[in-house]
């Protein structure tokens, strides 16, 4: 299955761990290792100095953010966030205070909660749904799978936006627009596609002896699914559940059309109105984008490895 | 009980219910195959277990996309025919044609430029000890996780710009005045699209880490030895980058530049939150918005994902022959 020598290398990194590719691939360096650690020596002064300016070109942005959610409303419409560094009295003049307004004052924690509310159903079951639909494309046989399986591939990357004026209509006979249900349905949809290549290109790389020897011992698809299958395809469904998450919680678009301003916002819906509020609500700005940033930051670093994998293995075997 | 806590109550209840209910949908459905003989539902069972991936696939991506292409072809509330009418309204409006335009130049310009730093920083990464690639890539790679809206918050602190007798706020400005210069107001100024290009600046930080990760993979791919070889004949490091690494990355070069382009003609919300369309920024993605929500008019909408559509489709050409390449060396 996976011995072919002809698949450019770089599909490869989430497979590394696959005993078999290894073997085969004797040369592939482990996954930290870069080609200037081979040479041994240290990089030239102009790579580092290179490096660190984009470096602080990416995370200034970032800074200034942070720096000036805690810098108290007139300070910071007098002079820039860097002043920080230049007179250090400003420094000690920093305070949470944002912060304590923007939850007396807006209703940011119940878009946070809202928010979780949309993403973990709409991230949980599509990696469900999905990886049933890739095990039988991995491990059973039937007519039109080729096809069936192109057709995934070609829907990867049709536009959501075909999807809402008719999705709408649907919904509005349901009185469905404006509820968690609403969100959830069409992020399954839009997700499913990624989903299933995703977990199917993993799965294509198990070691197919393990499910006959299962067939022998009797299990049937269902048990051989839920025993060794899932187990064995973590990596690939933690990958698409921070994919999935990270796409759902940052969502404007389907947040906007099928649950709209209203009580079940989610945190980009409320960080858009208080962008409209100019003005009076600019130290609640600074203080409510870096909040919604906090939860998605977090899962990302902490789940970077699985998410570099899930990159790797989809997008360029596409 | 406080409103939060319901709130909370009625997302965990919500959580359950949406994720049990997946569970019980399978378990019913491989139930009731199992009643069936033993060869029809060797038979049946694929089917089984695809069919819920491709009824949401059907339901939000197939049936929509024909409803759409009927509707582009109606009047705005699709109550009457009225044949080509909208696809001319649009190509004619000279509006939608500024859109285009920013269109064409959102997909050259952002893919391009996270491809150029993706492929900068990976390089120059591989050069340096492990943990201080590590970190950098992770600097770099960070906004990703940031949403749109939040990156526009973010550039609001380098783009702002405060009258002539204030202290600019923007850093932008800060560095331009401390020049001897007067403020620009970057998103409304549209000489030579300096504020869509502003714009893009936005959306080619999100996207250089994607580039990035990929390239890296890529290059740590191209075998040592070749490397070694055309050190020792001599090639200096330029000359080794454009002719031995970069030849061999090309294949996912290509595909980060489409990755990326597809994602740009998608995304609306970066410039929607920013300027709104505003002072000839306008792009497909926000157009298509803007005909559906504030003009109501279901046939302009439906035309414009149409068009959006027929530019996507070579890509997807281009995506089946590749799948078909791979699947064929497996």
């Amino acid at each position: 299955m996976s011995q072919s020598t002809t698949v450019p290398p770089v599909s490869n990194p989430g497979q590394t761990k696959d005993p078999r590719t290894t073997a085969i691939r004797p040369r592939r360096r482990k996954e930290s290792g870069g080609h200037g650690e081979d040479a041994g020596a240290p990089a030239p002064l102009w790579v580092k100095i290179v490096i660190a300016l984009l470096c602080l070109m990416w995370i200034i942005p970032v800074f200034g953010l942070a720096v000036t959610s805690l810098r108290d409303r007139t300070d910071a419409a007098a002079s820039g966030w860097w002043s920080i560094f230049t007179g250090p009295s400003q420094l000690s003049r920093l305070t949470v205070e944002n912060y304590v307004q923007l939850f007396q004052q807006t209703d940011m924690a119940t878009a946070f909660v809202n928010s979780l509310a949309i993403t973990l159903p709409a991230t949980i079951i599509p990696i469900l749904i999905a990886a049933f639909a890739a095990y039988a494309f991995t491990f059973m046989e039937f007519p039109l799978r080729n096809f069936l399986l192109v057709f995934i591939v070609a829907l990867l990357v049709v536009p959501n936006q075909v999807a809402f004026a008719p999705i709408l209509n649907i919904y509005g006979q349901f009185g469905l627009n404006g509820q968690f249900a609403a969100a959830w349905l069409a992020h399954i949809g839009f997700g499913m596609a990624l989903a299933t290549y995703l977990i199917r290109n993993y799965m294509a790389t198990l070691p197919r002896e393990i499910i006959e020897s299962a067939k022998i011992d009797g299990a049937t698809h269902f048990q051989t699914f839920w025993k060794l299958i899932v187990p064995m395809s973590t990596p690939a469904l933690a990958s698409f559940a921070i994919f999935q998450f990270l796409w759902v919680w940052n969502d404007l678009l389907v947040a906007l059309i099928f649950i709209g301003p209203g009580p079940n916002q989610p945190l980009t819906v409320s960080l858009v109105s208080l962008l409209g509020q100019q003005g009076q609500g600019d130290q609640l700005l600074t203080a409510g984008a870096f909040f919604t940033m906090v939860l998605p930051i977090i899962v990302f670093l902490s789940l970077q490895r699985y998410f570099v994998r899930g990159l790797t293995a989809g997008s360029v075997k596409g | 009980m406080s409103p939060i806590t319901v709130t909370i109550l009625n997302a965990i209840i919500a959580v359950v219910a949406g994720v049990a209910g997946a569970v019980v949908l399978f378990w019913i459905l491989n139930k009731l195959t199992e009643l069936l003989p033993s060869k029809p539902q060797e038979l049946v069972k694929p089917y089984v277990f695809i069919l819920p991936a491709f009824a949401a696939l059907g339901l939000y991506l197939v049936y929509p996309f024909f409803q759409t292409l009927v509707y582009s072809f109606a009047n705005a509330d699709s109550t009457a025919f009225i044949g080509l009418a909208n696809y001319e309204a649009l190509l004619s409006s000279p509006n939608f044609q500024t859109t285009l335009v920013n269109t064409f130049l959102w997909i050259l310009i952002v893919p391009s430029f996270a491809i150029v730093f993706g492929l900068l920083i990976a390089t120059l990464a591989d050069r340096l000890r492990p943990t201080g690639e590590k970190v950098s890539k992770t600097l770099i790679f960070l906004p990703l996780a940031i949403s749109a809206v939040g990156s526009v918050a973010i550039f609001r602190l380098i783009y702002g710009a405060a009258p002539t007798t204030q202290n600019q706020t923007g850093l932008l400005n800060a560095i331009w005045v401390a020049l001897g210069n007067n403020p620009i107001q970057w998103w409304q100024t549209s000489d030579f699209k300096l504020n869509s290009l502003t714009l893009m600046v936005i959306l080619i930080w999100t996207q250089a880490g994607f580039a990035m990760v990929l390239l890296s993979a890529a290059i740590k791919g191209v075998p040592t030895d070749t490397l070694e070889a055309a050190r020792i004949d001599g090639a200096g490091e330029g000359k080794i980058f454009f002719r031995i690494v970069i030849p061999q990355i090309r294949a996912t070069m290509i595909t980060v530049f489409i990755t990326v382009l597809i994602g740009v003609l998608k995304t609306f919300d970066v410039v929607y939150v920013a300027t709104n369309g505003g002072f000839g920024t306008n792009i497909i993605a926000l157009n298509f918005y803007q005909a559906l929500y504030v003009q109501r008019n279901a046939g302009q909408a439906a035309a414009i994902v149409i068009m959006l559509m027929i530019v996507i489709v070579p890509f997807l050409i281009y995506q089946i022959r590749q799948f078909r390449a791979e699947e064929a060396s497996r």
